[in-house]
């Protein structure tokens, strides 16, 4: 007998019929209580899938920009001073191999750049000035917004170039003919305002001038504070451990040598602390769902108590009780889970299009999700299962 | 149908018994032998004191008695839903008390049939559906299953409407699905506990020549009923008072052997009951 009751496992078609009878004969209610296991699957999906797409979309536009922008500054001395770049310095870096352009900036510490001179210039901060030169926009990958960009001539001549941020600090949207800004001892006119430049935040805060009119107008000195440059793909590694000696062989350890794109890949890599609270608050979300889902469960089990006494009546064991309840449990945690991640990634492929990005939703994520349904379904159902299981097949029949 | 590897409980009872049969002394299939049964509490309820009781292969049996006197308890006993506190109860000669509780389930899933006042269907699965789930737990395969109920429905005249749902089908209609379900994994007991008790008297009748057609093609069957009426119409009636049996009319004599003959036929596969001897028919 008990050979030939071993045999008795139920047929998966089965076990999904027997599972699903209180989500078909209770829709709504089914529906509702497998909710709050939905809200906190998708507040973790989309949470997560935003993180992922809004940094696929930052690296996307980091690897248009080139990962082969090395920049170099000046850096201080042990005393705490500024120890300038050598004006060769740009020269000699241009000679290392793998070093396709050498551009650079230089700080007019002399110049501050203000709107006008009716300010009360001691109690405003003015914009720095910063000499520039003349093929310095395709290395740092930016473009003129408006006007132009410094040439040969001009270069010679008070005019000035506006960042992006600069630009908007001074007011300036447009191109006047006429538009001047003062620097303090010189009016500069204004020629042209350009685009930001994502890889080189200093230049977007600048007000840019030729080096011989920085000399010529602004008392600048005429060294490099920024040697922005671009190497080949493959040689940027070895050109980053030379730079420090080739730009100033007499003070290497005052030389600063960085590689913005690397900074702004760590910037996305970074978490937002407000993940942090949308995914706490997802997992408070679940924690009431399972209570809900182990609610309901447990009123199921009162409710069907006839169910249960006939079925061990037609000859269901224990065990087959017990299975029926926790695999319907499940199926509730499954279902919220399957809802909440369709929704999660329904959000985030909205937001994501919207901001252009490309849509990532992590497989870590949408697994994750599921699996922490079918764990939470399955821990809300053990209780419940286990009192179905016992109950004897009297009490459930003739209870009634 | 007799050909399939599924368990077919009510078989070893046709062939192998026809001795005893032939020789009138039918084989014992459910046995109580000093059965009490005390339900614990405040105080505790001696539900049954002492009860003997044998019921042989083939046999319908009413088991009468007034309200609180036990008869409910004593058909659980028989049923294997519930062990007594002292005694024994066999099952085709199996002592209950000696089997784990799969061992029971299994016992109720392949020889014992259940049939219940309130019927106990399952509002939204077919009728079909409700009657196959009879054997679902006999380890019988989804088409096998879905066959014999099919033929349990012809059985019990409701063939046609196999693919509707029990709330649409009238009080009598949904007894004769329980009756159906009850009797598709062709039992070799069918326990019945009060089947009529929520039908107004013609379907009731209608169900007790159901239960009498079902006994002349083979099958054991015990009915409960607090009728006495219903009960003067069994071949064999067992008076219950206060947990005592105190009347049994004993095993039916010569007048059931002509019935007998119909034994052999009934395991090897449900069929309609119209070819068979009407009740009236009967002394
Ligand atoms: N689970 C239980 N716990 C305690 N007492 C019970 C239990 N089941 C039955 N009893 C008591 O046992 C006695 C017999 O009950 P039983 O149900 O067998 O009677 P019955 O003859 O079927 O009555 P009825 O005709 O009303 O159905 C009654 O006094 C009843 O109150
Ligand atoms: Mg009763």
């Amino acid at each position: 007998m008990t050979a030939a009751a071993g045999r008795r496992t139920l047929q998966l078609a089965d076990m999904a019929r027997l599972s699903s009878v209180g989500l078909r004969s209770r829709k709504l209610r089914a529906g509702l209580s497998a909710l709050g296991i939905a809200i906190g699957v998708a507040a973790i999906v989309a949470v997560l899938g935003l993180s992922a797409s809004s940094q696929a979309g930052l690296l996307s536009e980091i690897n248009q920009l080139g990962t082969n922008l090395l920049t170099v500054t000046n850096g201080q001395s042990l005393t705490g001073g500024t120890v300038e770049l050598p004006t060769t310095a740009a020269a000699m870096i241009g000679r290392i191999n793998g070093v396709q352009q050498v551009q650079t900036t230089g700080t007019v510490s002399t110049a501050h750049a203000y709107r006008n001179p009716y300010l009360n210039l001691a109690a405003t901060n003015g914009l720095a000035v910063q000499a520039a030169t003349l093929d310095l926009l395709p290395v740092v990958a930016t473009t003129v917004a408006q006007g132009q960009y410094l040439n040969a001539v001009t270069a010679q001549e008070p005019v000035a170039v506006l960042g992006a941020v600069a630009a908007q600090r001074l007011g300036i949207d447009r191109i006047w003919p006429g538009e001047r800004i003062w620097t303090g001892r010189q009016w500069l006119y204004v020629v042209g305002i350009l685009k930001p430049a994502v890889l080189a935040p200093a230049i977007d805060s600048s007000v840019l001038v030729g080096y011989p009119a920085a000399q010529k107008y602004l008392g600048f000195d005429g060294h490099p504070s920024t040697i922005y440059l671009r190497t080949r793909t493959n040689k940027v590694n070895t050109v980053d451990t030379l730079l420090a000696a080739t730009a100033n062989p007499e003070n290497p350890n005052a030389v600063n040598v960085s590689q913005p794109s690397s900074a702004l890949v760590a910037q996305a890599d970074a978490k937002s602390a407000l993940d942090g609270l949308f995914l706490g608050l997802g997992a408070v979300a679940l924690l009431v769902g399972a209570v809900g889902v182990a609610n309901i469960m447990i009123i199921s089990v009162l409710e069907r108590r006839s169910e249960i006494g006939l079925r061990r009546a037609l000859g269901a064991t224990r065990r087959h009780i017990r299975t029926q309840f926790l695999s319907e449990a499940v199926l509730l945690g499954l279902l919220g889970g399957t809802a909440g991640v369709a929704l999660g990634a329904a959000s985030t492929t909205i937001y994501a299009q919207s901001k252009h990005w490309a849509t990532v939703i992590p497989t870590e994520a949408w697994t994750g999700g599921l699996a922490a349904s079918l764990i939470i379904g399955a821990a809300a159902g053990l209780i419940p299962a286990l009192r179905a299981a016992r109950l004897a097949p009297t009490q459930a029949l003739w209870s009634l | 149908m007799s050909d399939t590897t599924t368990p077919t409980p009510g078989n070893h009872a046709a062939g192998g018994q026809s001795d005893s049969a032939t020789s009138g002394a039918l084989a014992p299939v459910l046995e109580v032998d000093g059965a009490t049964k005390t339900y614990a509490g405040e105080p505790p309820v001696e539900a049954l004191r002492g009860v003997s009781l044998t019921i042989g292969e083939g046999e319908l049996v009413g088991i009468v008695g007034p309200s609180g006197s036990g008869k409910t308890t004593l058909l659980q006993l028989m049923g294997t839903l519930d062990r007594p506190t002292r005694g024994q109860v066999r099952v085709t000669g199996v002592d209950v008390a000696a089997m784990a509780d799969d061992d029971l389930s299994y016992l109720r899933a392949t020889r014992i049939g259940f049939i219940f006042q309130q019927f106990f269907l399952a509002e939204h699965d077919r009728v079909v559906e409700n009657v196959a789930d009879g054997l679902l737990y006999a380890g019988v395969p989804l088409k096998q299953r879905r066959q014999r109920a099919v033929e349990a429905l012809n059985l019990v005249g409701l063939a046609e409407r196999a693919e509707a749902r029990p709330t649409q089908l009238s009080g009598g209609q949904r007894q004769r699905v329980a009756i159906a379900r009850a009797l598709v994994g062709q039992p070799a007991i069918v326990l019945a506990d009060e089947p009529t008790g929520n039908l107004d008297q013609a379907t009731g009748q209608s169900i007790l020549a159901l239960i009498d057609q079902l006994h002349q093609a083979g099958s054991t069957i015990v009915v409960i009923t607090h009728d006495h009426t219903i009960a003067e119409r069994m071949p064999r009636k067992v008076e219950i008072l206060d947990g005592q049996i105190v009347a049994d009319t004993g095993p039916a004599g010569p007048a059931d052997q002509r019935l007998r003959r119909n034994v052999d036929a009934y395991p090897s596969g449900l069929r309609p009951l119209e070819g068979l001897p009407a009740s009236e028919d009967r002394p």
